[in-house]
This record gives C-alpha cells, structure tokens and sequence, in this order.
C-alpha cells in the first residue's frame, strides 16, 4: 500500500515535471528543482524501475528472480486458471469493493460534512475534532474491536441472541460485507475532512439566492452546491478510492480467508509464494490502473492534473 | 382603496432570548419605493428576510398581496432579493445567473433568452451574457444581481444595502438609476439601508426602526421636517437639540426658557402643559447667521462664533449661547467668496442666531 501511495504522488510530480522540461527550462530553474528531482530519483524512480525490472524476470526455484525479459507474468495475471481468470477477478473484485467503498463514504459523508459546517464555528471544530478522534488508536486496534462487534459470540449477535431475535448467530464478519463496513469506517474521515473544507468555503447567501430564485432543496444541490463543492468531492473520492483499492489488512482480517483483495495477493506473491517478478507485475498493473482512473475522475471533474 | 403589496401585521422575531423585530406592523403599497431605515441592530435586515421567506416570524402575520405567506418557502414566493454581496453564482455566466429563476419556472428557452437579453439592457449591460462574475466590477456584479431578480418580474423586490460595497460616487450614481429603473418597471421595492441620505434620496416612503421597533413611517419631507422623536431627528440629518422648560402658550406659540435665560418661541399643535420639561429641536440649516439683532418676529439670539468650518457647499459654524449652550449652524455658500467673507463669521465674533417660529420642533420624552 505504500508502494502504491507513492506513485500516486509522484505520477503527478513527474507529469508536471515533464511539462516544465517541455516549456524550455532552461539552467537556473533546473538548478532550483534539483533537489525535488533528486528526491524523485532516489525514492521514486528507481524503486520504480527495480519493480518494472523484476516484473518482467522469473522466479528462480529458490524464490530468487531470475531475469528473463519476459511478459510471463502479465499475460499470467490475464489467463483463465483452472477455468478462471482468478486474477482478473480479484481485480474486479477489488475495483467493485473500492468504488462502493468510496460512493458510500460519499453518500454519508457529504450531509455529515454539511451538517458540521453549517454549525457556529466553535462547535465545527469540535465537531471536526470528533471526526478525527478514531485517528489516535492505531487502525490494527480498531479493526479487531470490530471483530469483536461483528463476530459470531460478539455485542450484536449476542444481543440478538439473548432477545431471542434470531436462533443462530447471524453471519456478520468474514464475508465482502464485513469488508465494506471495515473500509467504510476506516475511511469515511478521509472522504469528510476535503468535503468539510470545500463546503465551508461555500458561501450561503448563495444557496438562499438559489431559494430565492426559486429552486428548492433538491434544485439548489443540484445547481449550486454540488458544482461548488466538485474539488471537495474528487479529492475525497481519490483520497479513498486509491488506499481502498490497495486494503490489505481489511480484507485479510475481517474478510477471513474468503475476500481476497489486490493487497492480499500481493502480499500471498511477495512473502508466502515468494514469487516477487509476479507480484511485481501486479503491482505495476494496480498502479497503471489507479493512475488511469485518477486521470479519469479528474478530467470528469472538469480539472486537469 | 390602495393596493397593498405587502403587510406586517405585529409581527415579531426573537433569536433566542433576543429579540430582533418586536412586534411591527406596516403596510407598503403597490408600487412604491419603501425604506426600512436605521442602524445596525434595529432589525431592517431581519425584517426584510421575513418578507422574503429565509426567516419565520415568532409571532404575527406577514401578506404579499393579500396572501398569507406563513409556512410558504421562499422558493415559492413571489419575491426577488438583491443580497448586499450580490450572491452571483460564481459557476454561471452572467446569462446563466439571470436566467437561473426563468429555469426554475420551467419557462421556454426561447422566452427565456430574450427575457434575459431584456433584462441586461434595462440595467445596461447589454452584449455581457457569457462574461463570468469575477471578470466584472462591483458596480457591474450589482447590476447583474438587480437583472437576476428583475427578469421574474415579481411582486416585490427586497434589496438589502445593495450599494453598501460601492464606492460614494458609484453609488450616488446608482442611486439615481435604481429610482428611475423602479419607475419604469412598477414593482414594488423595499429597500433596506443604514444610510439616511440615500433612503431620503430614493423612498417614497421611509421606515425608521430602531431597536426592533418601527419609529416613523412616513415621506422623506416628513421624516425630515416632522420628525416624531429625538432619536429620528438625531438618526436623519443633523438636528440642534435645546433642552427647556415650557414657561407659556399663547395663540400656537409655546415659549420655552432654555437655561440659564434664553428664551424661544416655538409654533406648536399639540397640546403641551407648563413647567413640562421639552426639547427643542431645530435644524442647522434653518438657522440665519446676523450681526444686528432681528426686529421681526421670530428667534433671534446673541452668541459668540467657536468655529468655523468651510466644506465647499457649505459653511458650519459652532455658535455658543449664554450659559454654554452650544448651537450648530449651517449656511449654503451661495455668494461669492468675497462677500461671504463680509458676511461670515469669524472665530470670537459677536453674532445673533434667528429662526423662525414654525422651523423649531417640540419633542416630548
């Protein structure tokens, strides 16, 4: 996941780099992005190409990469295997769980978002603070408390049990659906905090003028608010939809063995099968893919990265 | 019988434990230019927001044309509003912004595009539709604002300081031009400033509030020559206030003793008792500078010249009475500088201040 952090990041410095080198830079700003473009060197760039390198070697019998200059690997991740593409469908499963991931954050996220700013201000920011709190527990804690809500002897189970609601545990965790609840909690703050900022700034004699114009509530969403809070909402969505993508603890926890993510066969190709050229090329297929879809949602959003 | 655009009738507004608007009642009429008048904090702004839908009154009734509007949305109101920031939808174009309510009505997009061309010649900015807000000066974004609630043709238009944030050339200007672009539509406009100048230069009638409490209602002439309270003469230009004592009353004539012995005459209606403590209140402007006592009926009282301020249409002059009475008076420069030279006052210099009988108010309280 930090992998793929990075080259988020750095797939927006470089472009942009690259522009500037288009332009004609000529020697004295050169010299004053020196260091930025060392920095990328070293922690970007390289790494990059070590993982483009091993994409495209084999496992050695030993677990070693032998470099073969092959697309082995990526044709691998396209091929049915035992009757199915496994990998293309942990893929899409990924895909699917992300992009719910981040529509839900967003449709519970935003009225929150609202809600706090429209408050007076010194309650706002107790408001925001409580959004945050979630942050001081480290977020492998949280999600075993989930487990321990979520789980067959667990709070709810048991206190349907005993009301005599149900006569069996419900199948509450190790399913897609504990998953969804376990990135949702995880990153709804993500998706509030940008909303928060943009729609703070939003200045409401507008939405009145809207009122006044004639547009009711649902009108002035549409054609007032929702344009004027765009940047909020695309930040907050790439800002969930990128980590969510890559989970790798979620899904290993509180999906069981069963939801196999992205993240997990990364990590299965990397420590236990050992076979990092494949685990490369998947890496490299998730990150082309990301980028891919940032470019997308940006461009849908009306802006350019 | 007079059509009434729109009713208050006791209508009251608390936030909390404030209250904001304390129980008024008024009624504008069709086609007038009606001020809501006072200070910050007298509850001008609160009021007009009651009319226009964004706050519900605590307590009593608000009519737009005959109607009562309680509980009706302000997106279903028949009203337009002018915000003091103007409010542009800073996403739109310009024809955008002033098409916006036509939409909302679902109105053809033929007649709405031709209203809107209408719209942005009758306020001047003809051939502006696919500029931005931010690409316009303030004195444009205002006329936008003002195209953007004129072209639903409403029953009322609500303008809260609309002129606020221009500077006073522009808005002197803008003055002139609301009032006129008023006349030509009809509509009614009620007109919310702190700004006593410009409610006096617009309204066909003004409301004086203060402390959420509608003073006077009435014509600028009345407002400003029949004041109703000290706190309206004092709120509406500038008025000199002479703290007395009834001494008599004969023939609609009242003379009052100011201490420690000035005495004046003041025509008087109303009914007023003897020994009443009272306030005399006259205008600046309405008082004559002389050197030699008056021998006609009227005011005339000796004083010595404190101050002398020239500013170009008029001059001040800061006049102290017996008994350190201080007493301001106004005179237009309307001779030439060298004979108002012989004519003015100089600082130390004995003068006499006359008015006449009937340019002098008595206020009670």
């Amino acid at each position: 996941m930090a992998l793929v952090d990075h080259e988020r990041n750095a797939g927006g410095w470089t472009s942009r780099l690259f522009r500037r080198f288009r332009g004609g830079t000529t020697g004295p700003v050169l010299g004053l992005i020196s260091p930025a473009a060392l920095w990328l060197l070293a922690f970007f760039l390289i790494p990059l190409v070590i993982v483009l390198l091993v994409s495209l070697g084999q496992r050695g019998d030993a677990g070693q990469v032998v470099y073969t200059w092959t697309l082995k690997n990526y044709a691998r991740f396209f091929s049915q295997i035992g009757g199915r593409y496994l990998y293309v469908e942990i893929f899409a499963r990924s895909l699917f769980i992300a992009l719910l991931n981040t529509l839900l954050c967003l449709l519970f996220g935003f009225p929150l978002a609202y809600f706090i700013a429209r408050q007076p201000r010194n309650r706002r920011n107790a408001l925001l603070l409580l959004v945050m709190i979630p942050f001081w527990t480290n977020f492998l804690v949280r999600t075993y408390a989930w487990m321990v809500i979520l789980r067959d002897t667990g709070i709810i189970n048991n206190l349907f049990l005993t009301l005599g609601l149900i006569i069996q545990p419900l199948p509450l965790l190790f399913n897609r659906g504990a998953v969804i609840v376990g990135l949702f909690y995880g990153y709804l703050p993500f998706m509030v905090l940008p909303l928060y900022a943009s729609i703070e700034k939003l200045d409401f004699s507008l939405v009145e003028a809207a009122h006044d114009l004639g547009a009711n509530a649902l009108r002035t969403f549409q054609r007032v608010i929702l344009p004027l809070t765009m940047p909020g909402i695309v930040a907050g969505s790439i800002i969930v939809f990128i980590p969510s993508i890559g989970a790798y603890v979620t899904p290993d926890l509180m999906g069981g063995a069963k939801v196999t993510m992205i993240g997990n066969l990364l990590q299965q190709q990397f420590l236990k099968v050992r076979d990092w050229p494949f685990g490369s090329a998947v890496g490299f297929i998730l990150m082309l893919t990301v980028l891919g879809a940032t470019l997308l949602y940006f461009r849908s959003g009306g802006k350019t990265l | 019988m007079e059509s009434i655009a729109v009713e208050l009738r006791n209508v009251t507004k608390r936030f909390g434990s404030v209250v904001a608007v304390d129980a008024i009642s008024l009624r504008i009429r069709d086609g007038e230019f009606f001020s809501l008048l006072g200070p910050s904090g007298c509850g001008k702004t609160t009021t007009l927001r009651m009319i226009a839908g964004f706050e519900q009154p605590t307590e009593g009734d608000v009519f737009i044309a005959g109607q009562p509007v309680a509980g009706v949305p302000a997106f279903e109101r028949n009203t337009n509003m002018v915000f003091q920031n103007y409010a542009l939808f800073p996403h739109m174009t310009v024809a955008q912004n002033v098409a916006f309510g036509l939409e909302m009505k679902r109105v053809p997009s033929a007649e709405i595009s031709r209203r809107v061309t209408e719209a942005l010649d009758m306020v001047r900015l003809p051939g502006m539709q696919n500029r931005r807000p931010n690409q316009l000066s303030g004195g444009q974004q205002q006329r936008v604002a003002l195209a953007r609630a004129l072209v639903n043709r409403p029953e009322v238009l609500l303008l809260d300081e609309p002129l606020g944030a221009l500077d006073l050339k522009l808005r002197k200007e803008m003055q002139l031009e609301l009032k006129d672009l008023q006349h030509r539509v009809g509509i009614t406009f009620v007109y919310v400033t702190h700004d006593q100048e410009e409610a006096l230069t617009m309204s066909d009638r003004i409301a004086v509030m203060h402390l959420g409490d509608v003073l006077q209602v009435g014509t600028p002439t009345e407002i400003y020559e029949r004041p109703c309270c000290r706190f309206v003469a004092d709120f509406i230009g500038e008025t000199n206030f002479l703290e007395g004592q009834v001494m008599g009353r004969e023939d609609g004539h009242v003379t009052v003793i100011i201490p420690p012995d000035i005495r004046i005459q003041v025509a008087a209606h109303d009914e007023v008792a003897v020994d009443q403590p009272i306030t005399v209140a006259v205008r600046p402007e309405k008082i004559r500078l002389v050197k030699e006592p008056l021998t006609s009926a009227g005011n005339c009282v000796p004083g010595v010249v404190q101050e002398v301020v020239y500013i170009g249409t008029d001059t001040q002059f800061l006049i102290s009475l017996a008994g350190g009475v201080m007493i301001r008076v106004r005179q237009q420069n309307r001779i030439s500088a060298s004979e108002q030279f012989a004519y003015a006052g100089e600082r130390g210099e004995q003068v006499y201040v006359a008015w006449a009988t009937d340019s002098a108010l008595l206020l009670g309280e």
